[in-house]
């Protein structure tokens, strides 16, 4: 029985995720925004084996709120060994390019509530001397592209700063692990027309508890995207600038 | 978004909504401008699930409640068979009526009324279906039962997504004390042969037939019966192997290769003298072919078809084999034919199973079969026989008329909820509903 907690718990990734921890007898506390459709989901983890499943309201962009929150968590499960940070949501690039708030809204929601949520779990984990913070960024961190760059740079942000708490965190027993999923079918991605590439987030979800249990440092899910980025990000940027990306 | 169904024919270019959750389909469905048709996970082999709008189950996944006493599960309509088993095996239960694949829906299982193996004894999907909630064409959430809204509980069982949108459902399941079966297959002769053995065997929980097409004159109807009994050994394993997977299209026809190969080697091999015993895990013994993802993909682009029909008990055999000795002639169809016998009429107006033989066969889709395909039809009705909706993607409106005589109830009941406007799909619209 692990002890789980899952923020922005509602998202598909993190619902197929959070049934395999349930279907393991985990015991799992999760935050989302959606009290009802969190309850649903609770409701379905506990009829699938979870040994207990509470829940919390949560609003990513409320950063004075977190604290309490985790340590209400933290209380509830009686200590955390993983906590997966998976809410976001997926920005109108046109719409940031014309409006700065707008972009600060979504640097805001994708990349700031995740690194006060992290500095504060990273604290409790350090003096707990174990744990894994699970943290679902994305390849759209690896470059930056005219489509989507705000979201882009908000998920760089997070990778780099997951890189520099797992190096601070070396030795303490605290594992970071950053996720970084392909074109994923979820409803953050409702708009598109899916394609060969597009995986189910059920995939994701297996691929997230293997990276946890091998203890990985950062995967891309499914693995062939870490080919793809290789690519990506071998184009020299007098090139890359030119391309329609 | 592309869809098809299961025999890959025709395809639609569909606009999906698949809401995620009740209050969701509530708040964001256009319900104004829909004028389309339920879909599942798509299993159906022809056009049942296809209209140009498509209100999709898939995310409606949920576990709602669960009571361990008497085994009576309450779900969203887009859980899939599957789930319900890797959830509910392992604290020894089952389903009582299960198809040969578990990768459909609660929905899709309602919609189509499904059958098993056990029908002879545990009868349709819908007997352990103690209610479900249904959207109207207005919009309207209904609770249905045998007692409450009666007639759209029946009318929608085995209504193809024609009555309306299953929400959420309450089934019974069925105690097991092991995941593994007792199966013990049979070397039959003849059709006749086979027939008997069914009769014989009528007692066994489960059981269902091979039929070699192949095989002929004297030995038409040469077959393997199968049949199956939970053990009560106490392991309640669910599965755990990775599904191999058919990645990309190959020739048509191999799947007959390969399991006319797979005959063989039972009925001339391993099955020495006339019968043979062993333990089988569920998953083999109800769902042989899921271990092969996309196994469809088989029969290469052209896609194809499964030809199943009913015949009353009364012509059973005279029928059967008429059909049988028309297709061995014709060189069409698959090399195996897969037989089983049903239990009673339920009294849905639109579910398949009546007393008798139903018989499934795959034919792939090219020139020529349609117009072969309109004479075995000719034969099931002259016998007082019907198709299978759920399979079915070329019959004619007349053939579903002589067929389902109590299509006209099930037509009034549609005009009046309001949902013969709303509710169409390829299938219905061919078939004059
Ligand atoms: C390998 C294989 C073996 C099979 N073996 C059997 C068998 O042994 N016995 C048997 O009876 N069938 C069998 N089938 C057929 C299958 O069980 C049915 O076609 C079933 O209905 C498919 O369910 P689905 O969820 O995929 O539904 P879909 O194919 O998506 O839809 C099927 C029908 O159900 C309706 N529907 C789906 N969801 C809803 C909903 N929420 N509300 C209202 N209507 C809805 C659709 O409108 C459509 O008319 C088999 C199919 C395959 C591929
Ligand atoms: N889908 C992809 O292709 C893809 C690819 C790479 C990375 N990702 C990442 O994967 C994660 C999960 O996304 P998903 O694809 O599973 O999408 P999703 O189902 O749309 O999930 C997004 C979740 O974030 C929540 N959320 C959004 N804004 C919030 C806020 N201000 N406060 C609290 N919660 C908020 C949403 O809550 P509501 O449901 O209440 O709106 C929802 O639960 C995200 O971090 C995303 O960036 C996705």
């Amino acid at each position: 029985m692990q002890k789980i907690l899952i923020i922005g718990a509602t998202s598909a990734i993190a619902q197929a995720t959070a049934r395999r921890f349930a279907g393991r007898g985990d015991r799992l506390y999760l935050l989302g925004r959606d009290f009802d459709r969190l309850e649903a989901l609770a409701q379905d983890l506990r009829i699938r084996g979870a040994e207990s499943v509470d829940c919390a309201n949560f609003e990513a962009e409320n950063f004075a709120g977190h604290p309490a929150l985790l340590d209400q968590a933290y209380e509830t499960l009686g200590g955390i060994d993983v906590a997966l940070i998976a809410h976001g949501t997926l920005p109108d690039q046109r719409a940031c390019e014309q409006s700065f708030d707008e972009a600060l809204r979504e640097l805001n929601v994708n990349a700031i509530g995740t690194l006060s949520l992290l500095t504060h779990l990273a604290n409790r984990m350090e003096q707990q001397g174990n744990g894994t913070l699970a943290v679902v960024s994305s390849p759209a961190g690896d470059r930056g592209r005219q489509s989507n760059y705000v979201y882009g740079a908000a998920k760089a942000m997070v990778t780099v700063f997951c890189q520099g708490l797992r190096n601070r965190l070396f030795g303490s027993g605290v594992r970071v692990l950053i996720i970084k999923p392909g074109f994923v079918d979820t409803p953050m991605t409702a708009a598109f027309e899916k394609g060969m590439l597009w995986a189910q987030p059920e995939r994701i979800a297996a691929g997230i508890e293997k990276a946890i249990g091998k203890g990985a440092d950062s995967v891309y899910l499914p693995g062939f995207w870490a080919l793809i980025m290789l690519m990506i990000r071998s184009i020299p940027e007098t090139v890359f600038k030119r391309l329609k990306l | 978004m592309r869809l098809t169904g299961w025999g890959r024919k025709p395809a639609v270019d569909a606009e999906v909504f698949a809401p995620y959750s009740i209050p969701d389909l509530r708040s964001r469905f256009p319900r104004a401008r829909f004028r389309g048709i339920p879909r599942g996970n798509g299993r159906s082999y022809g056009d049942s699930a296809l209209a140009p709008q498509v209100l999709s189950s898939r995310r409606l996944d949920r576990f709602l409640a669960f009571d361990a006493e008497t085994g009576v599960l309450r779900c969203e309509a887009g859980v899939l068979l599957a789930d319900i088993l890797d959830v509910f095996v392992p604290r020894g239960w089952f389903l009582h009526a299960t198809p040969g694949t578990k990768l459909i829906s609660v929905g899709g299982a309602i919609a189509s009324d499904v059958h098993g193996k056990s029908h002879h004894l545990e009868g349709c999907f819908s007997r352990h279906v103690e209610r479900f909630s249904l959207m109207l064409a207005d919009g309207g959430m209904v609770d249905c039962s045998k007692t409450q809204h009666a007639d759209l509980f029946r009318a929608t069982c085995g209504g193809m997504g024609l009555t309306g949108f299953i929400l959420e459902a309450t089934l019974r399941l069925k105690p097991i004390r092991s995941a593994y079966l007792r199966e013990t297959t049979f070397k039959a002769d003849d059709l006749d042969h086979a027939l008997s053995l069914f009769a014989e065997q009528s007692g066994a929980p489960y059981s269902v037939a091979w039929i070699d097409c192949l095989a002929t004159g004297p030995r038409l109807g040469r077959s393997l019966l199968m049949t199956g009994d939970f053990i009560d050994d106490g392991r309640l394993h669910g599965t755990a192997k990775t599904p191999l997977s058919v990645p990309v299209d190959t020739p048509g026809f191999a799947l007959n290769r390969y399991s006319v190969t797979a005959f063989n080697a039972l009925y001339y091999h391993r099955v020495r003298g006339r019968q043979r015993e062993r333990v089988v895990h569920f998953d083999p013994f109800f769902y042989p072919l899921d271990g092969i993802g996309h196994w469809n993909r088989i029969y290469g682009k052209s896609g194809f078809t499964q030809y199943q029909f009913v015949i009353p008990k009364a012509s059973g055999a005279a029928g059967i084999e008429e059909v049988l000795q028309r297709i061995a002639a014709s060189k069409r169809g698959s090399f195996l034919a897969v037989l089983k016998t049903f239990g009673p009429a339920n009294g849905n107006p639109l579910s398949f199973p009546m007393e008798g033989y139903t018989l499934a066969l795959d034919f792939r889709l090219e020139p020529g079969l349609l117009p072969f395909l309109e004479e075995l039809d000719r034969i099931v009705l002259d016998h007082g026989g019907r198709l299978y909706l759920t399979k079915d993607v070329r019959m004619s409106a007349e053939t579903f008329r002589a067929g389902y005589p109590r299509w006209k109830e099930f037509q009034d009941l549609r005009r009046k909820y309001g949902a013969d406007t709303t509710f169409r799909s390829l299938q219905s619209e061919r078939l004059g509903l």
